[in-house]
């Protein structure tokens, strides 16, 4: 740190994404085919999709998307997927089967996806569904699982029922296992809802980047599209992380 | 034991009876025998210790008159009646710290009072946070604690609920020496205000000595009862007294040959 | 955690036959009772599975699919696991990269397929760069924090025996890292797996996720479709469990290591 000033520190950050900036603006104006566009570029062609109001239009569309499978996995993968873990023998009975159906990507369901719901917002939905619902299970499963045994045999000798003993002891014994999955399972959503909308639907930002490609090869809203994604992932990820701050949930955090 | 120490002790109920109690433990086709035949009363307001080597089944002894486990033969009897599984007149204080660290001191030492109407309720806890000196600390949560902290919390948590009968499995052991000491201190002070029965396991014969009536010598695995020692000291006791040494010595040679076995 | 006895050793294979066994009755009893001409039965698949063993073509998607995931995986990991060794060791330096990787992180491997075209053609190149996309930045973040994990004790003693900062890197920081880092490069496998199927239905001509949207488009071949997923999905189970047998092995090694 010596030798460097307070300033120095603060504007750390950002040095490198300014010199990056920089470097891609005249990468951008030096090519000779002017496909891909500069930031300024860029910065167009938000502001040229704002104006036509598909700005809005689209990352509602896909936000809309999101938050029903999201939601929807989420209630059903939860309680499932806790009931799973408290039975030993649920667990092992079950195992095999997820572990065969983890490793296939959401997208691969596509064909099934239209054929089931056909070409539109059913269908991306379904898919953000598939692909949220497996990794929650599996972390409910795990939470569940890994409830140490002294804190359900302390609930127990207090003399609560089995009602109290899950809702006092067990809930927030998983909650902030609980949390760190719906935060990576909310990022894996958010991939998933973009390549389900490059191929599944025409609305959205996946609609938009494979759109604007074919459609007259725009690449300045290819990229525009591409940023967008990037910083509501990035919204949607701090927003998980301010839950994990919550103070009752904080304790299953490492204590720093 | 002398006649009249004889007659003083039947005199008390029985708070506690081990019948015959042997424990099986199966695991992949292999059985390991861990307790082996044992017979044990505790009286009212009695404060026993259970003391062996470790890894003997002294904590399984413990699960089982906590309800936790069932002896795989051989019935254990609290107030006469056969235990079936845990109750809130017998609370067990956990050796891995039982205290819930998503909720306040405040909460914890609430969390068995469900029963009770609000006011009483907060009259408890004020009650048991103060006889434990937790002051101050209401609203603060398990990791803001330190280890003592968190131990006489657990302890608070186990008296608020009025229990009968406490059990503590080497509740102090994860503590540093200094606290310990104090510990034990405290732990006396609520025993003979509160006049609870405690059942207390430890490995440290200097411990058991100190806080016990009754020092409950266990063998290695398979356990067994290999001496049961009367500690005929008054409290406070003089940790230098002749007395002290005697008995302590003795349980070292007792534990000695119990080794050797 | 679990609310019954330990279970006896037949139930382990008990339990899993017998879910198995009434999923597939349950597919099987759907698909009669919906009496549904296109989607295909467990008998179905089962035929449509030996009839792309019969045709070779399957044994090329395979091989097109693994060969995709082992060139951008291993280009990832090259470039990742150094820079963020690097990165975790400078915190300086990670104050610098971090906010640019925090940006680019949420955006979808997928999204890039248009700028993948375009640098690299329609092609394998083109898959290759968005897999390397997909595992790059979780190896990257598995090694900053398998770093600065790393208890300061096992820093002060090698500095302590007189370390030059490389040998510390090598000798204690990696080794002490390389079990995060080792889970780091078992998540990014299971990401390039899920990330080149869906490449596969977008940007080339063949592989697992082309033979799964190739076998829709032409003919509504359902029954196909249905065993190429299922493909998939068992491939990926053999890489992370090869993958795990590897930590094994790895964490063996080094730890015999440690103590001669």
């Amino acid at each position: 740190m010596r030798g460097i000033t307070n300033i120095g520190v603060r504007l750390r950050p950002f040095a490198l994404i300014a010199i990056l900036l920089i470097l891609w603006e005249i990468a951008a104006r030096r090519q000779s085919a002017h496909l891909l566009p500069g930031p300024w570029g860029v910065v167009h062609g938000i502001a040229d999709l704002a104006q036509h109001g598909l700005l809005v239009k689209y990352i509602v569309a896909s936000l809309f998307r999101v938050t029903w499978g999201f939601l929807l996995a989420a209630i059903l993968a939860i309680p499932l997927g806790l009931t799973i873990g408290w039975y030993r023998r649920a667990e092992m009975a079950l195992n095999p089967i997820l572990q065969v159906l983890r490793p296939i990507s959401p997208l691969a369901w596509i064909p099934i996806a239209i054929l089931w719901f056909g070409v539109g917002d059913l269908a991306a939905i379904f898919l953000i569904f598939l692909g949220s619902f497996l990794p929650l299970l599996l972390t409910a499963i795990n939470a569940a699982r890994s409830v140490p045994a002294v804190y359900v045999n302390a609930g127990r000798n207090f003399g609560l029922g089995p009602v109290r003993l899950v809702y006092q002891v067990f809930y927030p014994a998983v909650v902030p296992q609980l949390i760190v999955g719906l935060r990576i399972t909310l990022g894996v959503a958010w991939l998933v809802v973009v390549a389900a909308e490059m191929i599944a639907v025409n609305s959205g930002l996946g609609f938009l980047i494979i759109d604007a490609r074919n459609a007259g090869n725009r690449y300045d809203l290819v990229v525009a599209g591409m940023v967008i994604i990037g910083v509501i992932g990035l919204l949607l990820d701090m927003g998980m992380r301010s839950l994990e701050k919550v103070r009752s949930f904080r304790w299953g955090y490492s204590e720093d | 034991m002398s006649v009249a120490e004889a007659v003083l002790a039947s005199s008390l109920k029985t708070k506690l009876r081990v019948d015959h109690v042997s424990m099986v433990f199966k695991r992949g086709g292999k059985s390991t025998p861990v307790l082996e035949d044992i017979n044990l009363e505790v009286k009212d307001g009695e404060f026993v210790c259970l003391l062996g080597p470790s890894g003997c089944g002294k904590t399984t002894l413990l699960n089982a008159m906590g309800g936790f486990l069932s002896p795989t033969s051989g019935e254990i009897r609290a107030d006469a009646e056969i235990v079936h599984g845990p109750d809130p007149r017998r609370i067990f204080v956990f050796q891995e710290r039982g205290v819930f660290p998503w909720l306040t001191v405040e909460g914890n030492i609430g969390f068995g009072l469900f029963k009770l109407p609000r006011a009483e309720k907060e009259k408890r806890i004020a009650y048991y946070i103060k006889m434990v000196g937790l002051e101050g600390f209401e609203k603060a949560y398990p990791p803001e604690l330190s280890g003592g902290m968190k131990q006489r919390l657990e302890v608070a948590r186990a008296l608020a609920v009025n229990p009968d009968m406490l059990f503590l499995d080497e509740p102090f052991g994860a503590l540093d020496s200094i606290t310990r000491l104090v510990m034990r201190g405290e732990l006396l002070r609520i025993w003979e205000t509160e006049r609870k029965t405690i059942i207390f396991v430890t490995h440290d014969i200097d411990e058991a000595v100190q806080l016990a009536d009754r020092v409950v010598v266990m063998s290695a695995r398979p356990a067994t009862i290999r001496q049961i020692v009367n500690i005929d000291i008054p409290h406070p006791r003089d940790i230098s007294s002749a007395r002290y040494l005697e008995l302590r010595d003795s349980i070292f040679k007792q534990i000695g040959l119990a080794q050797k076995k | 955690m679990n609310s019954l006895a330990e279970p006896r050793k037949w139930e382990k294979l008990f339990w899993p036959i017998l879910a198995s066994a009434l999923l597939l009755a349950l597919w099987h009893c759907s698909v009669v009772w919906t009496a549904t001409k296109i989607f295909p039965s467990p008998r179905d698949v089962e035929r449509g599975l030996a009839e792309l063993l019969r045709h070779h073509v399957l044994w090329n998607d395979i091989g097109d699919s693994l060969r995709r995931v082992s060139v951008g995986f291993g280009t990832a990991a090259l470039i990742g696991i150094p820079l963020g060794l690097v990165l975790g060791w400078y915190p300086a330096a990670n104050q610098v990269v971090n906010p640019v990787m925090q940006i680019l992180r949420p955006i979808s491997p997928i999204a890039w397929i248009p700028i993948a075209i375009i640098l690299f053609g329609v092609g394998d190149r083109a898959a290759m760069f968005l897999i390397f996309l997909g595992a790059f930045f979780p190896i990257v973040v598995a090694c900053i924090n398998g770093v600065s994990n790393v208890p300061s004790v096992f820093r002060r003693a090698g500095r302590n025996f007189g370390l030059t900062p490389v040998q510390l890197l090598a000798k204690v920081v990696f080794p002490a890292a390389l079990p995060q880092i080792l889970v780091g490069l078992r998540i990014a496998l299971g990401i390039a797996w899920l990330v080149v199927v869906a490449a596969e239905m977008i940007a080339v001509d063949s592989g697992l996720g082309y033979l799964v949207i190739d076998s829709r488009n032409s003919g509504k071949r359902y029954d196909l479709v249905v065993a190429a997923i299922l493909l998939i999905g068992v491939i990926g189970l053999l890489l992370d469990f090869g993958f795990r047998r590897l930590e094994k092995l790895r964490s063996v090694r080094w730890g015999f290591r440690n103590e001669s």
